[in-house]
């Protein structure tokens, strides 16, 4: 049985397709501003990419925030079982799920069986999220791909205590002015959305071991970042950025 | 469905409340009463929410409420252009929505009924919240009228004899106070009568609520919301009393013949705090898709919830205490177990807190009446951030994703 998960999130959407329990392909794609497009393209783009032909798939489920936009798919269920239920695939054993997305933080608690006994997502505000270190990139120049290893480098992190994305922007703006190193900054960025994300978790109990998922989940500074305030070790997959995909897929099978 | 727009949906019908038409009738003939009062030598006075309402009533003085009008404001979707004007007249965007709304409606008449009566003096008690206090000074000074402030002490565990005596004392003030507004003395056997009108009031809505115990429930928290006016507004009248008698009737009527407020009722949640006026129809459709019913909360029984203090044959002498220990007024772990008596009353599945950023009092202790709910209940509670009445506090993907996975949460159970 064949099975496919969309996750439309607010920067890039994800395609996961499963056969019987095994993942057989993946894709991703950049949102744009219409996430009905998105889910379509990345529908194509993993079809083409897998030489999966349309017919064969028994089930398709959409999640993130454009699930709901998403007309060929079955269901939509939200980003946070299709976490959870994507992290129990990557890894049996884990019990808590941080994800930071585009538009949203969550952490989420799971029982043995991958289901969500509990979870918190972030306040309205965008600090702590995948767009709040897009800003961030934007001001300093710098690709975000390479904010991990660039944090690494940081000889004395820098302090960014606003609590507001474009609050922090000026104050980076700032540190920018005042001479202060990239690599610093960068890793003041990280540790300010490991607080935020770290205060959050924290309300909610996070229980070992935790996975981080979602695409933030690629930057090395912020996983260590986030470890250093949970004090706990996180573990990332190489499929952190489609957990949510993977999770829908597999829900998929069960409907 | 409707396709046409024309033929009303007889499934739709059946579950409408038939009493929403009379009490919009009373409404609407209580805001022209109050609206023409110059013009019938009548006197009018602003209070708050929880204010003591009924020597009022006895002074035969309208009472008129800046936050039933917030309400009205809130769900008219006019919150938004009435808290910037506020903000444009120098308040902070972190004030109240209720207290920004009515700044910026005086001066304009603004807001679905052209504004409020003129008041011919404000009653301000802080027993729900300390914004208040400042929110009708401003107001006092605006419109130059006297202004009467009951101070009722915070009930952190217990109501002390001392706080009884301070806030008896200043009963006695507020009676002394309206008949020098009024130049008139009080008349305390109808004292006495009015406040037995307004205990019989109160029992009588919460019957009207614990109708919501019977599964399914006959009416929702939605429902409640709007059929709370009354008992906020007219507390300590007949009126109260004649339309929650008929209100009561119509809801064991619907559990007699199965009428229920959602159609497939499998889920009962509790609500907390204010409803977010202006996404009530929003919030109500998402629940039922979802087929859950709101059925309870604990915004509307705060007019009820003080009853078991009050003496209906000594109204005087006991609403004191009555006035001092509502929900917003007692320490938080008071506060968690009414949730908590609430869940078990109404056996509620889960607990829906709305995290109103107007709301400090309401607000303020719920991660920790979240946190005791659920290690007495162990069951799933869910905080939403939203304001009551401005609408720029919300967020609707976002607080739609936290319902929709709230609700996978507590159907995987």
């Amino acid at each position: 049985m064949i099975t496919l998960g969309i996750d439309v999130g607010s920067i890039t959407a994800k395609a996961a397709l499963v056969k019987d329990g095994k993942l057989l392909s993946t894709a991703v794609i950049v949102t744009g501003y219409n996430s009905k497009n998105a889910g379509d393209a990345v529908f194509e783009k993993i079809l083409s990419g897998s030489g999966v032909n349309r017919s064969e798939i028994e089930g398709i489920v959409a999640t993130g925030y454009g699930r709901n936009s998403i007309s060929f798919a079955g269901k939509s269920i939200t980003e946070i079982t299709c976490h959870a239920a994507g992290a129990h695939f990557l890894n049996p054993a884990v019990r808590s799920v941080i994800d930071i997305g585009g538009q949203d933080s969550k952490a989420i608690v799971m029982d043995e069986a991958g289901k969500v006994k509990d979870f918190a997502m972030n306040d309205k505000c965008a600090a702590g999220t995948g767009r709040f270190l897009e800003v961030m990139a934007r001001a300093l120049e710098v690709d975000i791909n390479d904010f991990g290893s660039m944090s690494l480098k940081a000889d004395n992190p820098a302090k960014i205590s606003s609590l507001c994305t474009v609050f922090a922007e000026s104050e980076v703006i700032s540190l920018i002015a005042k001479g202060e190193k990239r690599k610093n900054i960068i890793a003041g960025i990280h540790e300010s959305i490991g607080s935020r994300v770290a205060a959050m978790a924290g309300r909610l109990g996070l229980t070992s071991p935790v996975m981080m998922t979602g695409g933030v989940a690629k930057n090395i500074g912020v996983v260590k970042a986030l470890e250093g305030k949970t004090g706990k070790s996180i573990e990332v997959s190489e499929m952190a950025q489609l957990t949510g995909a993977i999770g829908a897929a597999l829900i998929a099978m069960t409907l | 469905m409707t396709t046409d727009g024309q033929t009303p949906d007889p499934e739709k019908e059946k579950r409408k409340i038939k009493s929403v038409k009379k009490m919009k009738e009373i409404m609407t003939n209580y805001y022209i009463e109050a609206k023409t009062a110059e013009q019938t030598g009548k006197k009018v006075a602003w209070i708050t929410s929880g204010g003591p309402v009924e020597p009022l009533i006895v002074m035969d003085i309208i009472p008129v409420y800046p936050e039933n009008h917030g309400a009205m404001i809130g769900a008219s979707k006019m919150g938004v252009g009435l808290c910037e004007k506020s903000e444009q007249m120098g308040y902070s965007r972190d004030l109240c929505s209720y207290a920004r709304a009515d700044i910026a409606c005086a001066p304009v008449n603004g807001g679905p009924i052209g504004g409020l009566p003129r008041p011919d003096m404000l009653v301000c008690c802080n027993n729900i919240c300390g914004t208040v206090l400042k929110w009708y000074e401003v107001q006092a000074r605006y419109f130059n009228v006297p202004l009467f402030i009951l101070d009722t002490p915070f009930c952190h565990t217990e109501f002390s004899d001392e706080a009884r005596k301070y806030v008896r004392k200043q009963v006695d003030e507020y009676i002394q106070f309206l008949e020098m507004v009024c130049r008139k003395k009080c008349d305390f056997d109808r004292m006495a009568e009015v406040g037995k009108l307004s205990v019989r009031g109160q029992r009588l809505w919460q019957e009207v609520l614990d109708t919501a115990a019977h599964k399914p429930a006959p009416l929702s928290a939605f429902d409640a919301f709007f059929h709370l006016a009354l008992i906020v507004t007219l507390r300590g009248t007949q009126t109260v009393i004649d339309y929650y008698t008929g209100l009561l009737e119509e809801m064991k009527e619907r559990i007699a013949s199965g009428i229920s407020a959602v159609p497939n009722e499998k889920y009962r949640l509790l609500w907390d705090n204010l409803p977010v006026w202006y996404k009530t129809k929003w919030l109500s459709e998402k629940f039922a898709a979802h087929d859950a019913c709101l059925v309870a909360d604990t915004y509307t029984s705060a007019w009820c919830g003080s009853l078991k203090y009050i003496d209906e044959n000594d109204f005087l002498g006991t609403m004191a205490e009555g006035y001092s220990r509502i929900y917003l007024n007692i320490g938080v772990d008071e506060m968690a177990e009414t949730v908590i008596e609430m869940v078990d009353k109404y056996d509620a599945d889960g607990v829906v807190m709305h995290s109103n950023r107007s709301c400090k009092p309401y607000s303020f202790g719920q991660y920790d009446i979240q946190r005791i709910v659920q290690e007495k209940r162990k069951i799933p509670t869910l905080i939403i951030e939203a304001d009551m009445v401005d609408e720029r506090s919300f967020s609707e993907s976002q607080i739609e994703t936290r319902i929709d996975a709230f609700m996978e949460v507590l159907k995987a159970r």
